[in-house]
């Protein structure tokens, strides 16, 4: 990519003026270093669309890579994570929401990133956060009569217990019924 | 083996030696020969001489399945390198990998649509008991939804321990060994969810 007059020569040092601070005075930058060096900011949940739209149109981070979330057990408990990536700035950004409480609810992002479908689903089959104004919102891993979340804290990390089964003489000798 | 239960030559041979046995298939007449066996024996010979196992494979012991169908270890010398795509041509099962608790209603469905009689390995320790995925997504053992004839050790198993498996199930067919019970008969309940009465 060409250097502009109005950019830096190099892209990646420009990546903190993306969330001006006197636009969104509520986005905070984490704490939490990341290992590869990602900006990550801390967002309300209430101020992600705007955003993700600032961000989007903007910024020109194009490209959302990943939706995912973190159970961190304590309140506040849940964590959503949101890379972006920019293919014209070749550089990516991370923006974090926190979400108190045990099933919390959050806007759907797929009006602003169509690709966010599948991933708000797998988040809400696997950690049990709802998304609101989801097109199509329901389980994508798990069967769907599957009950529970399995990625929070607090489901069994174990498999089932075997349930007890007829004596059968050809089961190898040693192994439990149980 | 030494301590084998059954012998393929105790039911099906051709060096009887005495002619009024009727377990021998050829008598010792000195002109042509002459076969006797029972139906019994006849029908299992036919059944456990050409195992078609269906064609489907769920993680890294299918790659192990397809070479012993390759040439190398060549699974048609016992009578089994017919893998079928449709279930309704087959009539054994090998189980080759960890079951989901999501496909478990898939595995079901494929045992059902085979035609009896059929019979079921399971291949590998993830389809025996789970194996290294004890967790909740994995089916903790395969027979808990279709009954299980043969389990193959291993992890995976390699292609000698998959052929010693089928001629384990070829001893037993000859044996006339029933299917162990179809857990659908006494717990209905598991088959349809395999994490029934865990605590969520």
């Amino acid at each position: 990519m060409t250097p502009t007059s109005d950019e830096p020569a190099n892209p990646v040092q420009n990546q903190e003026s993306a969330l001006e601070a006197e636009r969104f005075p509520n986005v905070t930058r984490s704490e939490m270093r990341a290992a590869d060096g990602t900006p990550t900011f801390i967002v309300p949940a209430d101020e992600l669309l705007n955003v993700l739209q600032h961000l989007r149109d903007e910024a020109r981070f194009t490209m959302l890579e990943d939706v995912t979330a973190v159970d961190w057990k304590k309140e506040p408990r849940f964590q959503l994570v949101y890379n972006l990536l920019s293919l014209e700035r070749a550089s990516v950004i991370r923006i974090k929401v926190t979400l108190p409480g045990e099933n919390p609810t959050i806007a759907s992002v797929t009006a602003l990133f169509p690709g966010a479908n599948w991933y708000e689903r797998e988040v809400f089959d696997l950690f049990g956060i709802t998304f609101t104004g989801h097109p199509d919102l329901r389980r994508i891993e798990m069967p769907d009569d599957w009950q529970g979340h399995p990625l929070r804290k607090d489901y069994p990390i174990t498999g089932t217990r075997r349930p007890v089964m007829p004596a059968n003489q050809f089961r190898p000798v040693g192994r439990s019924n149980s | 083996m030494g301590n084998e239960l059954y012998r393929i030559e105790d039911f099906f041979t051709i060096n009887a030696t005495r002619p009024g046995d009727a377990q021998s298939i050829m008598s010792a007449s000195p002109v042509g020969g002459v076969i006797t066996t029972t139906i019994d024996n006849l029908a299992n010979w036919g059944r456990k001489s050409s195992l078609w196992p269906a064609l489907f494979g769920l993680a890294c012991c299918a790659i192990e399945m397809m070479a012993t169908g390759g040439a190398r270890f060549d699974m048609a010398r016992f009578g089994s390198e017919v893998f079928r795509a449709s279930p309704r041509q087959a009539d054994l099962m090998i189980v080759a990998g960890r079951v989901s608790a999501k496909m478990a209603p898939a595995v079901r469905q494929i045992y059902e649509q085979m035609p009896g009689p059929k019979w079921v390995i399971a291949m590998g320790a993830c389809a025996s008991c789970g194996g290294v995925f004890n967790n909740y997504a994995i089916v903790q053992g395969v027979d808990m939804i279709v009954p299980v004839d043969v389990y193959v050790a291993g992890c995976p198993p390699n292609p000698e321990a998959l052929l010693e498996g089928i001629q384990i199930l070829q001893k037993k067919i000859m044996a006339g060994v029933p299917n162990p019970p179809d857990p659908m008969n006494y717990a209905p309940e598991v088959v349809r969810d395999p994490n029934f009465g865990r605590t969520r």
